[in-house]
């Protein structure tokens, strides 16, 4: 027998959309998931997974080319969501029309035989039927109910149908929908959002031009980087404090920023306040500005010989957290010479250890975060720093094989307190001014966000009433008794939906209609 | 001083669950027949002692309900040690790996009891439910265990009584609903010797609290990562990461989202359903140890070690 095309496009759509395939798809995903936990990710700890190429050189490569180290980027993960939500929406968009279609229509006519439902009662009560229609519609408020009347064996039969719970469908169409508004708005935010994170020294400024004032930015695929959201921002003051065991308290930086308008404007002078702190990011224009890390950045003055003076201060970074222990290199270029190649030959680094709470001793260690007793160790290196072979270099140490070659020398070690100095052979003094602190802030931009965060309350209140609400009818046959003034009723009811435990309303329904202690069934 | 007591409280809870574990066990072994159980659509307590009226049975059902007693006391020793564990730092107490299971098992053992009231034919499951408990807190109390502190700056914030409190509690409700689902399989296979099977639940009622702690298990467990999510916005600069305890929580949220589809799947409705709760919970304490304790992450406050 021969498929058309046609058949096997409606098959396969059908096994998309049908729960067990659902149900595949959402195990999939979990496990798809997993090694997202186990393995070292790039976009959370690079060093981590060069750590993992090291120990398994041989099986790491292979991990590589199938995305394992990038598992949330990979193209599989991705095929196994847009799967997902193919069979959602395919799964939802019918179930829509279908309780739209529900809503429209009265609630199904009484069933023949009532005694088969999995709740049912039957009895005779006082009154006539017209008398207990009325207590019957009174019960009924609340429910969607319909009332027939029907010739049987001559006398007429009432039949009310009611049906409640409505609203777990739609909960139930509520989530799913949501959760297709979520991804959407997730997906947004890695399109055209943006994170980047700058060191800015105590009284500094830095403005959000370009993706060059950033230390590392992580652009969406939709960002060059040519149009960031103009702002700017300057680090006034930071202040840490911490308990006495040195774990910290609490950390905040007050700033000062202009908006996009303000820059629009002109008015570059004004700053507006504000203060950073842990847990309270800065929000302005679509930005989000926190305070990530802060560290401290040693300030060095180096005279030379023939009496002109430099001044270096840059950041040295974190060795011990729990100390800020740090360590860097301050590097100087020696002014006034024209001579290229003794320029190159007689730049200075200075490089070591920094305590802001120093130990004292030979060996400098740090033994509180704040700068209560602050001394560095540190290393004098001379010669060709090797900042014009064109390479990158790292601002926090000097390039290692430029040492190994011999091109740069040490020249004098010391321990230094504030406004201590050494003197170098050649008559070069370097003093030890004092210490600058830094922060650490990171810039970012998610349009997608506040979406998400819609969509996720939708998801919320949709998953609670659908979980909930349970979905049940309700029918009564009311017929004449033969003794006059008496009536018949027969009851039944049926949860339409899992076994949530309709016997406790029913029983509460056929007490109120039929008396109490007479359980049957 | 107040932390010394809240120690106290928690060790007293811990030993008092044991009692009421040997009651609920002495309550079984008292019962040599098959004990007709009930499943009426929500059986109301005056069913059980109507099914008890041999004298060899009122022993066991005094024992029973003994069991139920010592486990309430022991439930408010434990809410005791919390609220001193609260007030000796003074901060909400679930900052270390310590508090936070101390958190889970005492909104598993109310979980446990408010279900008994609901359908009181799951009583005899008592044992099976508080072991788990049992083990967790004796864990908690040794291995896991950290001195009364104050916490880093990054967890003061009012996100944490609301992030870290509601998956406190829904990790106690998953862990009743799980350990339903574990003895719903041992209940209705053939592994387990019929002298054990027999004095447990049917494998109806057993079922049946699964899904009924499990749909307000879910709600309140998606609740506590839109919560999280809030607050790593705040705290960390994105409200989502995947770190990796943000990833395997995820996971775990997918699996019970496949739980829900399975009960509305034909052929998956009570067997492979109970089967995939069982892979949520084992996802739950995979998070809770080996993320906590072995992975390195943003979320790593366990303070251990």
């Amino acid at each position: 027998m021969r498929t058309s095309p046609f058949a096997v496009l409606r098959n396969a759509w059908r096994g998309l959309t049908s729960m067990r395939t659902a149900l595949v798809l959402l195990f999939l995903l979990a496990v798809a998931a997993l090694p997202g936990a186990l393995l070292p990710q790039r976009s959370l700890n690079l060093n981590l997974v060069d750590q993992y190429f090291t120990d398994h050189p041989d099986l790491a490569p292979l991990m590589d080319r199938i995305g394992l180290f990038d598992v949330f980027a990979a193209p599989w993960f991705a095929a196994i969501y847009l799967m997902l939500m193919v069979s959602l929406i395919g799964c939802v968009l019918p179930r829509s029309v279908e309780h739209l279609r529900a809503l429209r229509t009265p609630p199904v006519a009484t069933p023949r035989n009532l005694g088969r439902l999995p709740h049912h009662a039957t009895g005779p009560v006082d009154g006539t039927p017209d008398e207990v229609a009325d207590r019957v519609r009174a019960l009924l408020r609340g429910w969607r109910s319909a009332e027939r009347t029907e010739e049987r064996a001559g006398a007429g039969v009432r039949e009310f149908s009611a049906e409640k719970g409505y609203l777990r469908e739609a909960g139930n169409v509520l989530f799913h929908l949501a959760m297709v508004g979520l991804l959407v708005g997730f997906a947004a935010g890695k399109l055209y959002g943006y994170e980047g994170s700058v060191i800015i020294p105590v009284g500094n400024q830095f403005c959000n031009s370009g993706i060059l004032g950033y230390d590392s930015f992580r652009a969406g695929l939709r960002v060059d980087g040519t149009e960031l959201e103009p702002f700017c921002l300057r680090i006034d003051q930071f202040e840490a404090s911490y308990r006495a065991d040195g774990q910290a308290a609490d950390y905040r930086a007050e700033i000062g920023y202009q908006t996009t308008s303000d820059l629009d404007e002109g008015s570059t002078a004004e700053w507006r306040p504000a203060t950073l702190a842990v847990n309270a990011p800065l929000r302005v224009d679509g930005l989000r500005v926190y305070l990530m890390d802060h560290g401290y950045a040693p300030r060095f003055t180096v005279t030379f010989p023939d009496g002109q003076q430099r001044t270096g201060e840059i950041q040295w970074r974190v060795v011990d957290p729990s100390t800020l222990l740090s360590e860097g290199a301050t590097k100087f270029e020696r002014p006034g010479i024209t001579d290229e190649e003794q320029r190159r030959t007689s730049q200075l680094a200075i490089t070591g250890l920094f305590a802001p709470t120093s130990s004292g001793g030979d060996v400098v260690t740090s033994v509180f975060p704040a700068l209560r007793d602050p001394e560095v160790a540190v290393d004098v290196l001379r010669g060709d720093l090797g900042l014009d072979d064109g390479r990158g270099q790292s601002i926090f140490q000097v390039d290692q094989r430029q040492i190994e070659s011999g091109a740069l020398q040490r020249v004098a070690r010391a321990n230094l307190v504030p406004g201590q100095e050494i003197t170098l052979d050649d008559g070069t003094v370097i003093r030890f001014d004092g210490v600058n602190q830094w922060v650490g802030v990171q810039v970012s931009h998610d349009p997608g966000q506040d979406w998400v965060l819609v969509f996720a309350i939708a998801v919320l209140i949709g998953i609670t009433l659908s979980l909930t609400i349970r979905r049940r009818r309700f029918w009564v046959r009311l017929q004449a008794a033969d003794t006059e003034g008496r009536t018949v009723v027969e009851l039944g009811g049926l949860a339409r939906t899992d076994r949530a435990g309709y016997g406790e309303e029913f029983d509460r329904l056929r007490a109120e209609l039929l008396g109490p202690e007479k359980k049957d069934g | 001083m107040l932390a010394q007591y809240s120690d106290w409280f928690y060790i007293a809870a811990v030993a008092v669950y044991v009692l009421a574990m040997v009651l609920h066990a002495y309550a079984q072994a008292a019962v040599r027949t098959r004990r007709p159980v009930l499943v009426g659509a929500g059986g109301t307590p005056a069913d059980i002692p109507a099914a008890e009226e041999q004298p060899a049975r009122a022993v066991g059902a005094r024992a029973a309900n003994m069991g139920v007693s010592v486990a309430v006391l022991g439930a408010l020793l434990h809410l005791a040690s919390i609220v001193a564990r609260g007030l000796a730092t003074e901060r909400w107490p679930l900052g270390n790996m310590y508090e936070f299971i101390s958190m889970i098992t005492f909104a598993a053992v109310v979980t446990w009891l408010v279900m008994l009231r609901r359908v009181p034919a799951a009583r005899s499951a008592a044992p099976w439910v508080l072991l788990p408990i049992v083990v967790l807190m004796t864990l908690g109390g040794t291995a896991l265990y950290t001195a009364a502190g104050p916490v880093m700056p990054a967890l003061r914030s009012y996100w944490l009584p609301v992030h870290v409190t509601a998956i406190a509690i829904s990790s106690g409700l998953l862990i009743v609903s799980g350990v339903a689902s574990i003895l719903f399989l041992l209940r209705s296979g053939s592994g387990v010797p019929a002298a054990i099977a027999e004095r447990m639940p049917t494998a109806d009622v057993l079922d049946r609290v699964a899904y009924r702690v499990m749909i307000v298990a879910f709600p309140l467990y998606t609740f506590a990562v839109v919560a999280g999510a809030v607050w790593a916005e705040a705290a960390w600069g994105r409200f989502w990461g995947w770190d990796p305890k943000e990833t395997v929580a995820f996971v775990a949220w997918v699996i019970y989202a496949a739980y829900l589809h399975a009960r509305a799947t034909a052929g998956w409705r009570t067997g492979r359903a109970a089967w995939i709760n069982i892979a949520g919970l084992t996802t739950m304490i995979f998070n809770l140890f080996f993320i906590n304790l072995v992975v390195a992450g943003l979320h790593s406050y366990a303070g251990v070690g």
